[in-house]
């Protein structure tokens, strides 16, 4: 398999704290991972290393399709292709939509002034094909405060979308979501899936992540704990081996058939 | 081929509708804060004919609102950005405090050449100072209210050192073209400060609602984290629209003093509940990520009119700041009901 990024032997320590100790993840090419785990499991820290928010420990190495990356800014990050989806902080609520799509690049002219025309259109093409907006009620000129949780965040993703991501990380996207948007949300994931782009899909909801992911990786106390490709295990299975670490703080592998 | 296909079918009265509903949604605020200056002008007419019918009051509307319209006008920027700037004020009085310290060593030998280059040492030193509040706001994390409640004091403090607390005679700057420039008079009727006004009223409309920089300034105010994450330079927009209403108070300082051709150390004072008022009855949000530069010039002649309007209507002037205040209250209430109704 081909990998869009590689993190090899990760470590991460704040000052005494080991967040992440010899953790090795990868992204495959056109990729869904689901990135399961409790709270305090790492999950962020991994995020925020792959975002070149934070740093590894000397020693761990990161690959952007096979050529290794020295000092991941987070300027360095959005450059090669890597976009975060945050919930509550993606949209400015009072903006219509055109401007949520285009926040931060606007299409302009070379003296700044901005190309609406284009915007509108393009979002208006957006919202029919990949967000499949089909109320007569949204338009692009619509106030995205008034959208629901499901619409918000497929906007946030669909504008990732747009500007060419690679990949996409997920943070928790449906967490607050009614069941309706949820499934709303996990059909833009499926769409990053079609668009042949590949996502890092963070939830500590086994439920959301197991239908869409395609690769499943669980973090615990600071190490990969195990990981299952989807087709291997039933969903009950990985609810019981779930259960199993919450308890133990050991997965059984999936090469030792437990039964 | 059946024609029928070819026919434009003219929009369904419900379509229509939906259309004129959201047009209606979209300037819904401008358009009642232009019912209010008409409602009021009507009453204000009722009550007496005779101010109202004749030119002097409007010209001398036109030539007084401007003095804080100017200076109104690049606030909105700064509102919608989620922060304010109350030292406005002082900034006008320490563009003229520049003015004099290049104007008086010339002021014998090349008057003309004094004022030229006053004017811009004036504007230049607004700039700066405007700069200055953004810088410290940005920079040092300040919160806008305590940043320039201490640039207004320190400021005004400059002012009196350098001026000595003493006035400066202006005729000079009658023999030049800035005199007629700023406040000449258009075909003899139009004060040529209410025209810049406008002018100034265009261009920052169109900056702020059709260039990248007034996009981020909407943004900026909106949701500062998701700018900042989507790659908007959150410090650089905040810092200049500080600096312009820096530019536009030293600018304005400068037609008063030119108006009256007298510069007071005390210039400015008096303007600062004015400028505010006419931000927040424009319907420009406390909360920031809106607000009109339209709504701004409208509300600067709401609040012009309020004085003459009660003096010629029969009251005494004790009623002006009671109906200021009660306005403002209405109206920043009504915006409010009015956004949660229609978004």
């Amino acid at each position: 398999m081909e990998y869009i990024l590689q993190m090899k032997n990760i470590s991460k320590t704040f000052g005494e704290v080991a967040a992440l100790r010899d953790v090795n993840f990868a992204v495959g090419t056109n990729e869904i991972v689901g990135l399961l785990g409790d709270n305090g499991a790492g999950k962020s820290t991994l995020v925020k290393l792959i975002t070149g928010y934070h740093h590894p420990d000397p020693g761990g190495e990161i690959f952007w399709k096979g050529e290794k990356v020295d000092r991941l800014s987070v300027s360095k990050a959005r450059d090669l292709g890597i976009e975060v989806v945050y919930q509550e902080r993606a949209l400015a609520d009072l903006q219509s939509l055109w401007r949520n799509i285009f926040m931060g690049r606007e299409l302009s002219n070379r003296l700044g002034m901005l190309d609406e025309k284009s915007m509108i259109r393009e979002t208006r093409k957006l919202m029919s094909t990949a967000m499949g907006f089909t109320s007569a009620a949204v338009s692009p000129d619509s106030t995205v405060g008034t959208f629901s949780g499901g619409e918000r965040q497929g906007v946030a993703i669909t504008r990732a979308l747009f500007f060419e991501a690679e990949l996409i990380i997920l943070d928790e996207p449906t967490m607050g979501l009614s069941i309706s948007e949820t499934r709303k949300c996990l059909d833009f994931v499926n769409g990053i899936k079609q668009a042949g782009k590949s996502a890092i899909f963070i939830d500590h909801n086994i439920v959301h992540v197991y239908p869409v992911a395609d690769r499943i990786v669980v973090l615990d106390r600071g190490t990969v704990a195990g990981q299952f490709m989807k087709g291997e295990l039933k969903f009950d299975e990985l609810i019981d081996r779930l259960t199993t670490l919450a308890q133990t703080g050991h997965l059984e592998n999936t090469h030792s058939k437990a039964r | 081929m059946n024609p029928v296909h070819n026919i434009e079918r003219p929009l369904s009265p419900a379509k229509e509708r939906g259309f004129l509903m959201r047009m209606f949604r979209k300037y819904a605020l401008q358009i009642a804060i232009v019912f209010v200056a008409v409602g009021l002008w009507i009453f204000f007419f009722w009550r007496s004919p005779l101010t109202w019918g004749s030119y002097d009051i409007y010209n001398s509307l036109m030539t007084t609102t401007p003095y804080f319209a100017l200076m109104a006008i690049p606030l909105t920027l700064v509102v919608v950005a989620k922060e304010i700037d109350l030292s406005f004020g002082s900034v006008m009085a320490w563009g003229m405090a520049a003015f004099s310290v290049v104007f008086i060593p010339l002021k014998e030998t090349n008057p003309q050449l004094g004022v030229y280059l006053g004017f811009l040492a004036c504007l230049a030193a607004g700039l700066f100072a405007g700069w200055l509040n953004g810088f410290i706001v940005v920079k040092l994390g300040i919160p806008s209210l305590v940043t320039t409640i201490g640039t207004q004091f320190f400021w005004r403090g400059v002012v009196l050192v350098v001026t000595n607390g003493q006035g400066l005679g202006m005729t000079a700057v009658k023999d030049t073209i800035l005199y007629k420039l700023f406040v000449g008079r258009l075909f003899g009727l139009i004060p040529a400060q209410f025209l810049w006004t406008i002018g100034f009223a265009v261009v920052v409309w169109f900056f702020l609602n059709h260039h990248k920089f007034g996009a981020h300034v909407y943004l900026v105010g909106d949701n500062v984290d998701s700018a900042r994450l989507m790659g908007v330079d959150v410090e650089r927009t905040k810092i200049a629209t500080f600096a312009i209403v820096g530019l536009a108070a030293a600018f304005a300082g400068f037609v008063v003093s030119e108006q009256i051709l007298f510069l007071w150390p005390t210039l400015g004072e008096g303007y600062l509940l004015n400028t505010l008022a006419s931000v927040f009855l424009g319907g420009t949000s406390v909360f920031g990520g809106t607000g009109t530069v339209f709504g701004t010039f409208v509300a600067a002649f709401i609040i012009a009119i309020i004085n003459p309007g009660i003096v010629s209507a029969g009251w005494t002037a004790y009623w002006t700041q009671l109906i200021y205040g009660f306005i403002i209250v209405l109206s920043v209430a009504l915006q409010s009901i009015l956004r949660r109704r229609l978004t």
